[in-house]
C-alpha cells in the first residue's frame, strides 16, 4: 500500500517549471529514494509534500486523503515528519532538552502537556541519543556540536517524535564520509526496527543505492525513471542526466 | 540547599507582608511596584518565553479596568444611567457591595481578558515578528479610541466608581495585598509552568517556530493558551487598579499605550528576557529609576523614561540576568564543552 | 446609530458631498504617502521599521510653527524647506546616536528602539511647545489668489492652502524620485537596498548610505509636517497615528512599490475622511488604526493561501 501518493503535480516559480506532471508513490514500511542532479526539482517536490508552498495542479495524498492544501504544522501532525537540509535544532538547549522537546506533542492533550517530563521520557531520549551515537554529548549545548553531529541529533529528534513517515532532505550532505556508512546503517535500522517509512532525497547515488527499495529520478522537473536500484543504475536516461547535467 | 531555598522564600514573603506596615506612607508606591512586577511577568510569558513581542498587552489592562468597573457598578446600579449621570446624583457602595464588586469584578475582568486574548490571538498570532508587535500595538490604540467614544462606559470622561466610605488606610492595605497575593500566585504558577512540557514547547516556538511546526507541535494552541493565561493576570490587576484609582479615563489611564504599555517591556528587558526572576528584578530597577527621575528631573521625567527605553534596548538588551548568564553560565546549568570534547556530567 | 444612518443618507442625497470628501481625502492622503515613502525607504534599505516616523512629521510641523512665531517676516511656505533642513539634521543625529547601533540587530530591537525614540520626541515636543493643537494660516491673498474657492453653490470649498500643499508634496516627491534615479547617491542607496554586502564589496560606503537614507527620510517627513501644519493641525502626541498610517500604507502596498504607496496613501486618506464623516470626527484616530488591522488581516489571508506566514 502506498502511504504518500503524488499524482501529476506541477509547480512553477514565475516562468520556471520546477516540477511538471510528477507522479510518485511512497510505499508504507519501505525506503523510497528521490534522486536527481542539482536543480532537478527534488526539493521543490519535497516542499510541496510537506506544505511549504501551494502546488499549481495535481494532487498529493497521505493515507488516502488530500494534503496539498494543508499548512506545514497540520501535515506534521498527521505523522509526516521532515528533517531540514540545513539542520534545524535548538542550539541554545542541550541534546537531551532537544530530544524532550521532540516528544510527540501531536499525540498529547493540553492537560498532558502541563506535566513534567517523566523518567521514561528521559530514558527514551538517552536511548535514542545512544542509537545515533551522541550519548556522550547529551549534556552539551547542541549549538556547540559539529555539523555532522547536529544532523545526527536532528535525526534522533525525528525518531523521538514517533513519525509514521520520515522525509529526509539529503541526510548525508555535509557529513564526514567516514561516518556515512554508520548513518546508512542507522537509517536502515530506523526503518526495520522502528517501522518508520522513509522517503529520502539524496544527491549521493551510492548512499541511496544501498538502502532504497524504490528510487525515483527527477531531471529538469520531470520524472525520468523509477524502479529498483539495479533498474535505475542501468537506466540510460539516468546516466545521461547525471553525466550531462553538469 | 533545600533549607537555603526555604529560608530565601520565607524572607521574601516576610518582607512582602511587612512592607506596607513598615512603610505605611509608601503603600501606594509598593502596590504600584507589585503592579509592575505582575505585568512584567505576564509580558515575559509571551515576549520572553515564547518570542512574541507584544506592544499591546496594555489592552488587557485597560479592558480589565473597564470590565471590573462595569461589573462592580452593574451589581448595584444601571450602568448606562450611572455613567450618564456623570457625577450628578448620589451613588455609593456599602461594605458588602464593595467587596463583592471587587472580587467578582477582578475575576470577571481576568476571565473576560483571557477570552478576548483567544479571539484576538487567533488573528494576531498569524503575524510574526514586527507585524505582531505593530498589530498588537494597533489593537490597544484602537481599543482606547473606541472606548473613549463609547458613552455607555463614560466616553472620554472615563468612569468614577461609586463612593466607598470605608477606612482610607485600610482600603490602601487591602489594595496592596490584592496586588501582592496576585503576584505571589502568578510567581508560583509560572515557576511551575516553565518546568512543564508546555513551558518547553513555548520556548521551542521562540527559538525556531518553523521547526516547532515541522515537528507537529500545536503552535497556535500554545500561543493562544499562553496569551490567555497572561491576559487573565493582566485583566485581574487591571481590575484591582480600577479600585485603586477609583476614577480613570480611557486614553491616559486605562489604555496607556505609551506609559505602562511600553514600561512593562522595558522592565523585562532591564531584568532579562525569558527568565523567571528577570522581570521581577527589572520592575524593581525600573521603579527605582522612575522614583529618582520623578524627584530630580522635574518636568523632564517622561523624556528621561523615553531615553531609558532607548538606552536599554540599544545597550543593555539582555538585561541583568542575560549579563549574569554570560558571566557565570554554570549558575544557569549550562555545561561548557571541555577541551577533549567529553561531556561533563 | 441614527446619526450614522443620517450621515450615509446625506452622502446618497447629495452626491457632490462625496466629491468633497474624496478631494479632502486625496489631499491629506498625499501627505500620508510622503511619510510612507520615507518609511519604505528606510525599511527597504536598512531593514529598520521606524515607529518614530510620525514624530518626525510632527517635529517638522513644529519647526515651521516655531519659526513663524519667532522669526520676523517668516512665511509659512518657507517652513517647508526649513523643516526639511532641520529635520535632516535631527535625522542624522538620531541615526548616529541610535539607529546605527540597531541596524544589524533583530527587528524587534529596532522597532522598540524607535518606539522609545517616538515617546522621547513626543514628550520633548510636549515640554517645548505645550500640548495644545497648533496650526498656521497660509494667507495667499498677497499672491493675487483667494484663500478659499467655492464650487457647486458653495457646497464644496477648496482652500488654496490644501491645493498648494498637494502641489508642494508632489514637487517634493518628484524631486526625491528623480534624485533616487539619477544621482550617484540614489544609485548607491538602491544598490544597498538590494544587497548590502555586495554593495560593500563594490566599494559603496554603506554606513554613509544608511546615514544619508535615514536623514533623507527624516527630512521628507519634516517637510510633510510643515505642509500639514498649514492644512491641518498638529499636536505633540499625534505622531504615533502618522507612524501607523505609514505602516498601513507600506503593508498594503509592499516594499519598493512606488505607485502602490501613492495609491494606498490616497486611498487611506479617502477612507479616513469617509470614516470620520460617517462615524464622527471622534473616530478619526480609531479609523486609522482599524485600517491597519484590516490591511494586516487581508495580507494574512493572502499569505495563508500561499501556505506562508506574515513575517
Amino acid at each position: 500500500m502506498s502511504i504518500i501518493e503524488v499524482s501529476n503535480v506541477s509547480k512553477s516559480y514565475g516562468g520556471v517549471k520546477a516540477n511538471s506532471d510528477v507522479s510518485i508513490k511512497v510505499e508504507q514500511g519501505g525506503i523510497t529514494g528521490l534522486i536527481g542532479p542539482n536543480g532537478s526539482g527534488k526539493t521543490t517536490l519535497f516542499n510541496s509534500i510537506v506544505g511549504y508552498h501551494p502546488i499549481d495542479s495535481g494532487s498529493i495524498k497521505y493515507e488516502g486523503s488530500e494534503i496539498s492544501h494543508l499548512q506545514v504544522q497540520e501535515i506534521a501532525r498527521l505523522g509526516l515528519l521532515r528533517t531540514f537540509q540545513q539542520t534545524r535544532i535548538y542550539g541554545e538547549m542541550n541534546c537531551v532538552e532537544n530530544m524532550l522537546i521532540s516528544l510527540p506533542h501531536r499525540k498529547m492533550s493540553l492537560l498532558e502537556t502541563l506535566r513534567k517530563n517523566t523518567v521514561e521520557d528521559k530514558e527514551k531520549a538517552e536511548r535514542l541519543l545512544e542509537f545515533v551515537g551522541l550519548y556522550e554529548k547529551r549534556n552539551l549545548r547542541s549549538g556547540s556540536l559539529s555539523f555532522g553531529q547536529q544532523k545526527l541529533l536532528e535525526f534522533a529528534m525525528a525518531l523521538m517524535n514517533e513519525p509514521t513517515v520520515l522525509l529526509l532532505d539529503e541526510p548525508t550532505a555535509g557529513i564526514n564520509p567516514t561516518l556515512i556508512n554508520g548513518l546508512i546503517d542507522r537509517l536502515i535500522r530506523a526503518n526495520s526496527e522502528f517501522g518508520i517509512t522513509l522517503f529520502i532525497i539524496e544527491h549521493n547515488m551510492r548512499v541511496i543505492m544501498n538502502m532504497a527499495d524504490t528510487i525515483y529520478c527527477l531531471a529538469h522537473g520531470e520524472l525520468l525513471a523509477s524502479g529498483s536500484s539495479e533498474e535505475i543504475q542501468n537506466d540510460q536516461n539516468v546516466i545521461d542526466a547525471y553525466l550531462g547535467a553538469h | 540547599m533545600k533549607i537555603q531555598k526555604i529560608a530565601f522564600y520565607g524572607v521574601l514573603l516576610a518582607i512582602t507582608v511587612a512592607a506596607p506596615f513598615l512603610f505605611p506612607s509608601f503603600s501606594t508606591q509598593l502596590a504600584t511596584l507589585w503592579l509592575f512586577i505582575i505585568v512584567s511577568m505576564t509580558w515575559d510569558m509571551t515576549g520572553g518565553q515564547m518570542g512574541y513581542n507584544s506592544l499591546g498587552n496594555i489592552f488587557f489592562y485597560g479592558t480589565g479596568m473597564y470590565v471590573a468597573a462595569v461589573i462592580a457598578i452593574g451589581l448595584v446600579y444601571d450602568v448606562g444611567e450611572y455613567t450618564g449621570a456623570s457625577g450628578g446624583g448620589r451613588y455609593d457602595f456599602t461594605n458588602e457591595q464593595y467587596i463583592l464588586g471587587f472580587v467578582l469584578g477582578s475575576l470577571g475582568a481576568g476571565i473576560f481578558c483571557a477570552i478576548s486574548a483567544v479571539i484576538l490571538g487567533y488573528v494576531l498570532f498569524g503575524l510574526r515578528g514586527p507585524y505582531f508587535a505593530i498589530g498588537t500595538l494597533g489593537t490597544a490604540i484602537a481599543a482606547g479610541e473606541l472606548v473613549s467614544n463609547w458613552d455607555w462606559v463614560g466616553g472620554g470622561q472615563g468612569i468614577t466608581l461609586p463612593v466607598y466610605s470605608g477606612d482610607f488606610d485600610q482600603t490602601k492595605l487591602f489594595i496592596y495585598f490584592a496586588f501582592a497575593i496576585t503576584g505571589v500566585i502568578l510567581f508560583i504558577f509560572l515557576k511551575w509552568l516553565y518546568t512543564t512540557r508546555f513551558g518547553a514547547a513555548i520556548n521551542a516556538i521562540r527559538d525556531d517556530e518553523e521547526k516547532a511546526e515541522a515537528m507537529g507541535i500545536h503552535t497556535m494552541r500554545y500561543k493562544l493558551v499562553t496569551w490567555a493565561m497572561s491576559a487573565f493576570f493582566i485583566g485581574v490587576v487591571g481590575g484591582i487598579s480600577a479600585f485603586q484609582l477609583i476614577s480613570f479615563e480611557p486614553l491616559e489611564t486605562a489604555y496607556q499605550t505609551i506609559n505602562l504599555g511600553i514600561f512593562m517591556v522595558v522592565c523585562v528587558l532591564l531584568g532579562g528576557k525569558g527568565t523567571l526572576w528577570g522581570p521581577i528584578i527589572g520592575a524593581i530597577m525600573f521603579q527605582i529609576f522612575k522614583e529618582v527621575t520623578w524627584n530630580y528631573f522635574l518636568g523632564w521625567q517622561w523624556v528621561a523614561l523615553g531615553a531609558l527605553i532607548v538606552v536599554t534596548v540599544v545597550y543593555f538588551q539582555d538585561g541583568l540576568m542575560g549579563w549574569l548568564r554570560t558571566q557565570k553560565p554554570e549558575w544557569f546549568g549550562v555545561v561548557v564543552d571541555d577541551k577533549d570534547g567529553e561531556a561533563v556530567r | 446609530m441614527d446619526q450614522i444612518m443620517g450621515n450615509i443618507d446625506l452622502l446618497i442625497q447629495f452626491p457632490i458631498v462625496n466629491l468633497k470628501i474624496i478631494l479632502d481625502g486625496v489631499m491629506i492622503g498625499a501627505l500620508f504617502a510622503l511619510a510612507a515613502y520615507g518609511l519604505a525607504l528606510v525599511w527597504g534599505v536598512m531593514n529598520v521599521k521606524n515607529l518614530a516616523q510620525g514624530d518626525f512629521v510632527i517635529g517638522g510641523g513644529y519647526v515651521s510653527w516655531w519659526s513663524y512665531h519667532n522669526v520676523p517676516y517668516f512665511h509659512p511656505l518657507l517652513g517647508v524647506p526649513v523643516a526639511f533642513i532641520v529635520m535632516w539634521a535631527l535625522g542624522w543625529l538620531t541615526y548616529k546616536l541610535v539607529i546605527s547601533r540597531v541596524i544589524e540587530r533583530d527587528l524587534f530591537t529596532s522597532l522598540l528602539a524607535t518606539f522609545g525614540l517616538a515617546i522621547m520626541y513626543a514628550q520633548l515636543m510636549n515640554l517645548m511647545f505645550g500640548s495644545d493643537t497648533q496650526s498656521l494660516v497660509l494667507d495667499v491673498t498677497g499672491l493675487g489668489l483667494e484663500n478659499n474657492y467655492y464650487f457647486a453653490d458653495g457646497l464644496i470649498d477648496l482652500p488654496a492652502a490644501k491645493v498648494i500643499g498637494v502641489v508642494l508634496a508632489a514637487i517634493l516627491a518628484t524631486g526625491v524620485i528623480l534624485f533616487m534615479k539619477r544621482s550617484r547617491m540614489g544609485q548607491a542607496i538602491r544598490a544597498t537596498a538590494q544587497d548590502a554586502r555586495a554593495a560593500r564589496v563594490l566599494g559603496i560606503d554603506t554606513e554613509k548610505v544608511y546615514a544619508f537614507t535615514f536623514s533623507l527620510n527624516s527630512a521628507i517627513c519634516g517637510a510633510a509636517g510643515a505642509i500639514i501644519v498649514m492644512v491641518w493641525v498638529i499636536q505633540p502626541f499625534y505622531g504615533i497615528t502618522y507612524s501607523i498610517r505609514a505602516f498601513v500604507i507600506v503593508t498594503a502596498a509592499g516594499l519598493g512599490n512606488l505607485p502602490g504607496v501613492i495609491a494606498a496613501g490616497l486611498g487611506i486618506g479617502a477612507a479616513e475622511q469617509y470614516g470620520s464623516h460617517i462615524f464622527g470626527i471622534g473616530y478619526q484616530q480609531a479609523i486609522a488604526v482599524i485600517l491597519l488591522l484590516m490591511v494586516l488581516i487581508y495580507r494574512l489571508v493572502q499569505q495563508r493561501r500561499n501556505r506562508q506566514v506574515m513575517q
